[in-house]
């Protein structure tokens, strides 16, 4: 049965009393016990690296060249602690009752007050590691807004924020490698878990530079491996983000839950043509300072520049008044659609709305005109010294929208759309962050836990993080003070060599298939079907129809498929035909998951489920779960819920008015 | 923007793995649009390859935003492409016109083996992290981040530095395959905050001894590394490491 394993006791104590109780390994034992971490993105590397301080013997894997460039790296506005630095009435609670709000009441309280209680915690680890946070002149570190909240709580470090975290952690785990606790596996994939007597107790990777493949036990598995956004083929992600490591343990009786859960940025570069291979974010933190408008009137063609200011539609503003342009990414993603699909959507595609930076320059200007005590400043000046604030708050983002868009973003406004970001649904989790297969743990977004249905901006960072560094190192011990008797298990035990096996029968089939399409077609495709039926707006029908268009692709992929080159060496195609080939079988199950749940919440927006204003509109009666799927064979899961109990939060319709 | 098409003349460097020798292959290719990226016009590439039976052309990559640093082609003599700042994949094709010859290779020194094709090995700059890039804090150590203030130009400076991708292209810039604006940029970081003080010394003798044990070559101070690092990290740092460096000899004797 699912247990989440949330602790008793008040919500303020129940990770208190589950430290101060759970069970210990001691050193000596530490040292015997091996842990395997697929994944050195910011949940993987803070994972590895506090596991290899503790002491336990950790082998660690990244697909990339170095775990230095994990996806993590890419998160560009920040990351949020409830610190209340600023001392605008932020706290644990808040933060806590934030998330819970802004996921709509489809996460757990229990793990999201632990999340808003280890928060500030991580800012501190990663100012001791030589984070270079942005600081105000007073040498403080400087704080600045995200969507769905009204407190300023978002650490940063200009719009590179991944990557300075993600900079920390892997110096921490080139620290561990270093000392001999931890060994690193670069350009290395996992394709199959191993489990011995129901437990998990290593993977099969393939060596992406020789093709061969190899064996790796752990007395406990940990998978940090991301999310599956580019099961839409164009999203936010990096090139290489996969489901395969989740989806491996889900064939092997991992649950996955809510799988149907996707989060859809308002803020991208639009797309220019069929030869997109990835969309761009611009960050959210942009709309801290940008206004969000289009014309007033239907397929108005007027340069943005012509168009006067009682002729635009600030819609965001307009409709909610309250949060303006910091709604939560769902509702401002779906308002975005709703424009253009009414047909006042900008430039040439006409699936695009203006991101605007022309009120903000003007105001900093003047701002910096008071500051210097220029009162008779002329505007050319004012607007100067506003491009030059907005310059070093933003300016990496604004130089990264011109050399992709060829426009200057100072001089015109932005264009921008939404594009799938996000995967708020993973494998299935309990408190402890283990799987329902024993010794199988996942974090950071390759799991389903703390965002509910809709994630807040900033606080993935934030999750992987607190998964890595401050939950993994105290429920891991609790697994496995039970092992310690376990010795290591030999990998010529008979449950390495038929996984193995397996791995090696999947791979010569797809090679032996020499069809007549790329693996590259095959993901285009999916990608169309699943952001025409399952993207922003999903109804029943069309996610029926998606389910057999997805189950006729799979035939002909498997029928028709064509890679090139060999096994034994390095082979990209190889690599991501791996991964289409499971990306397939994801976009079934999220369309069924979206077909089961008949009601809309965050990131779910079910047509058929919506307010007169139409908004999302949830079933609390109905939906109070977690869905989790267990998979049964071929195009068959069975549905297991996990009741949602607020003890402390009483769920209401979500409204940014 | 005024968007076009065009028709180019590739030459790439193919080599099927770091035994084999390797050589240029001309490829023709048809109605690029201005407004892919450099990379996209490789895919389209390989997927005409595939099509033709042939096997494509391995290239690193991953975020295709800038920041990863897994992207690492050598285009026209110039490591990342003509842009400055900016790495390949954000490299747009309307940097070209039509009619062009673009030679592509990969990173050459002989401390970033070739793997295949344009994929090389930049393992030894993970070693040289390994060897003192890093503040020694366990994960719980750390006090109240507003505790340590630090001075804003210092905590900028320290910023600027910690930008580098580790992409790789200052080695494969310089003449002399030296590391040093890599290394330099790790320790400016670091040796700029407070944090990083206690470790100050070890850290800049260790790196740069792992440096040399990896075969980077010396820094003659030609700057072609500045010049094409697509985070334009400065050659301040590099002063900033030889006074670092000196202190740091003179102090402990090493
Ligand atoms: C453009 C962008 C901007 C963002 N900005 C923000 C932001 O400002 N604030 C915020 O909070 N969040 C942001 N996010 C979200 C956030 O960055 C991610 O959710 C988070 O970094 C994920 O971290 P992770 O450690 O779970 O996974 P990742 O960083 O994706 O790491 C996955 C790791 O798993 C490895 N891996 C995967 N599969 C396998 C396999 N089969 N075998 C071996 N290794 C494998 C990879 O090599 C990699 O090391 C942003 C996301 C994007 C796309
Ligand atoms: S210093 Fe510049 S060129 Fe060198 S690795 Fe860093 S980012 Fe790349
Ligand atoms: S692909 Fe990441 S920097 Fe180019």
């Amino acid at each position: 049965m699912l247990n989440s394993k949330i602790p008793a006791g008040p919500l303020e104590n129940k990770w208190k009393n589950y430290k101060a109780t759970c069970k210990l390994v001691n050193p000596a034992n530490k040292r015997k016990m091996e842990i395997i971490v697929v994944g050195t993105g910011l949940a993987g590397a803070s994972a590895a690296a506090s596991l290899g301080e503790l002491g336990y013997k950790v082998k660690a894997y990244c697909f990339q060249d170095s775990p230095r460039r994990a996806h993590s790296i890419a998160a560009q506005g920040g990351i949020n602690a409830a610190k209340n630095y600023q001392n605008d009435g932020d706290s644990v609670f808040r933060l806590f009752y934030d998330t819970i709000k802004g996921g709509d009441y489809r996460s757990r309280e229990g793990n999201v007050y632990r999340l808003a209680e280890v928060s500030a915690s991580i800012i501190d680890q990663c100012v001791a590691q030589g984070v270079p946070f942005a600081r105000e002149y007073g040498g403080l570190l400087s704080n600045r807004s995200f969507g769905g909240t009204q407190v300023q709580r978002t650490f940063y470090a200009a719009g590179q924020t991944g990557q300075q975290l993600l900079i920390g952690a892997y110096q921490a785990l080139e620290r561990q490698v270093a000392l001999g606790n931890v060994t690193m596996y670069s350009r290395h994939e996992m394709l199959d878990l191993v489990t011995i007597d129901g437990k998990a107790r290593g993977i099969i990777c393939r060596n992406l530079i020789t093709g061969e493949l190899e064996r790796h036990f752990g007395h406990a598995v940990l998978l940090c491996s991301g999310g599956y956004g580019n099961v839409f083929y164009l999203s936010t992600n990096a090139m290489g983000c996969n489901v395969t490591a989740a989806w491996k343990a889900h064939k092997k009786g991992a649950y996955f839950g809510n799988p149907c859960f996707t989060q859809i940025h308002p803020t991208c570069i639009p797309v220019t043509g069929d030869h997109q291979s990835k969309l761009t974010l611009m960050s959210e933190s942009l709309r801290n300072d940008g206004r969000i408008w289009v014309p007033k009137k239907q397929g108005d063609s007027r340069k943005a520049k012509d168009i006067p200011e009682d002729e635009r539609d600030y819609y965001l503003e307009r409709r909610y008044p309250a949060f303006g342009n910091l709604v939560p990414r769902d509702v401002a993603s779906r308002a975005a659609k709703e424009r253009c699909d009414a047909g006042y959507g900008v430039g040439s595609s006409r699936q695009a709305v203006f991101l605007d930076y022309a009120a903000a320059i003007e105001r900093y200007g003047k701002i910096e005109a008071g500051k210097q005590a220029m009162d008779h400043a002329d505007h050319d000046t004012i607007v100067k010294m506003g491009k030059d604030v907005v310059k070093e708050k933003y300016g990496n983002l604004f130089d990264m929208y011109e050399k992709i868009t060829g426009e200057n973003p100072y001089e015109v406004p932005m264009r921008i759309y939404p594009a799938v970001h996000y995967t708020m649904g993973g494998l299935w989790v309990n408190y402890e962050l283990m799987t329902n297969i024993p010794g199988l743990y996942c974090l950071g977004e390759a799991n389903f836990s703390d965002h509910g249905a809709n994630r807040l901006g900033a606080s993935a960072l934030m999750q992987g993080l607190a998964d890595g560094y401050f939950v993994i190192p105290y429920t891991i011990g609790n697994y496995l003070a039970d092992e310690i008797r376990t010795a290591a298990i030999p990998t010529d035990h008979p449950a390495f060599a038929e996984t193995e096996n397996k791995v090696k029968d999947r791979i010569n089939s797809l090679m032996n298939i020499k069809g007549n399409r790329s693996v590259e077609s095959f993901h285009k495709r999916l990608g169309k079907i699943m952001w025409d039926k399952c993207g922003m707006a999903r109804n029943a029908q069309g996610l029926k129809e998606a389910v057999e268009e997805i189950r006729a692709l799979k035939n002909e992929f498997w029928s028709d498929v064509k890679i090139p080159g060999g096994i034994n060496e390095l082979n990209p195609e190889l690599d991501k035909a791996n991964r289409v080939a499971d990306f397939i079988e994801l976009g079934e199950l999220m369309c069924l998951d979206a077909l089961d749940r008949n009601e809309s919440c965050g990131g779910h927006f079910r047509e058929e489920f919506q307010t007169e204003e139409g908004e999302a509109l949830r079933q609390d009666d109905k939906y109070m779960f977690v869905s989790a799927w267990e998979y049964k064979g071929d195009n068959k899961w069975d549905l297991h819920k996990e009741e949602l109990n607020y003890e402390v939060v009483k769920p209401s319709q979500r409204s940014y008015k | 923007m005024e968007h076009y098409t065009m028709n180019l003349t590739l030459k790439v460097w193919r080599q099927k793995n770091k035994n084999d020798r390797g050589g240029f292959i001309t490829y023709k290719v048809k109605d690029i649009s201005s407004e892919m990226s450099f990379l996209e016009m490789f895919d389209v590439l390989n997927e005409r390859l595939i099509e033709e039976s042939e096997e494509p052309i391995a290239f690193d990559h991953d975020c295709r935003e800038g920041i990863c640093g897994m992207c690492s082609m050598y285009i026209n003599g110039r490591p990342h492409g003509p842009w400055e700042g900016t790495t390949t994949c954000q490299l747009h094709m309307r940097a070209f016109k039509d009619g062009d010859t673009i030679v592509v290779e990969p990173w050459r020194a002989n401390s970033f083996p070739v793997i295949k094709d344009l994929i090389v090995d930049r393992t030894s700059f993970d070693r040289i992290i390994q060897a003192g890039g890093f503040i020694s804090v366990n994960t719980g150590n750390a006090v109240d981040g507003n505790s340590i203030p630090i001075e804003k130009a210092k905590a900028d400076d320290s910023f600027a530095a910690a930008a580098c991708i580790g992409c790789g292209a200052c080695v494969a810039a310089c003449k002399n395959s030296s590391a040093m604006l890599f290394v330099s940029a790790k320790v400016s970081h670091l040796a700029l905050l407070p944090q990083g003080e206690p470790e100050k010394k070890t850290r800049v003798l260790n790196m740069i001894a792992q440096m040399d044990k990896e075969g980077f070559g010396g820094c003659t101070n030609t700057g072609a590394c500045e010049a094409v690092c697509p985070k334009e990290i400065s050659l301040d740092n590099i002063a900033r490491l030889n006074q670092e460096f000196i202190g740091a000899s003179v102090k402990t004797g090493k």
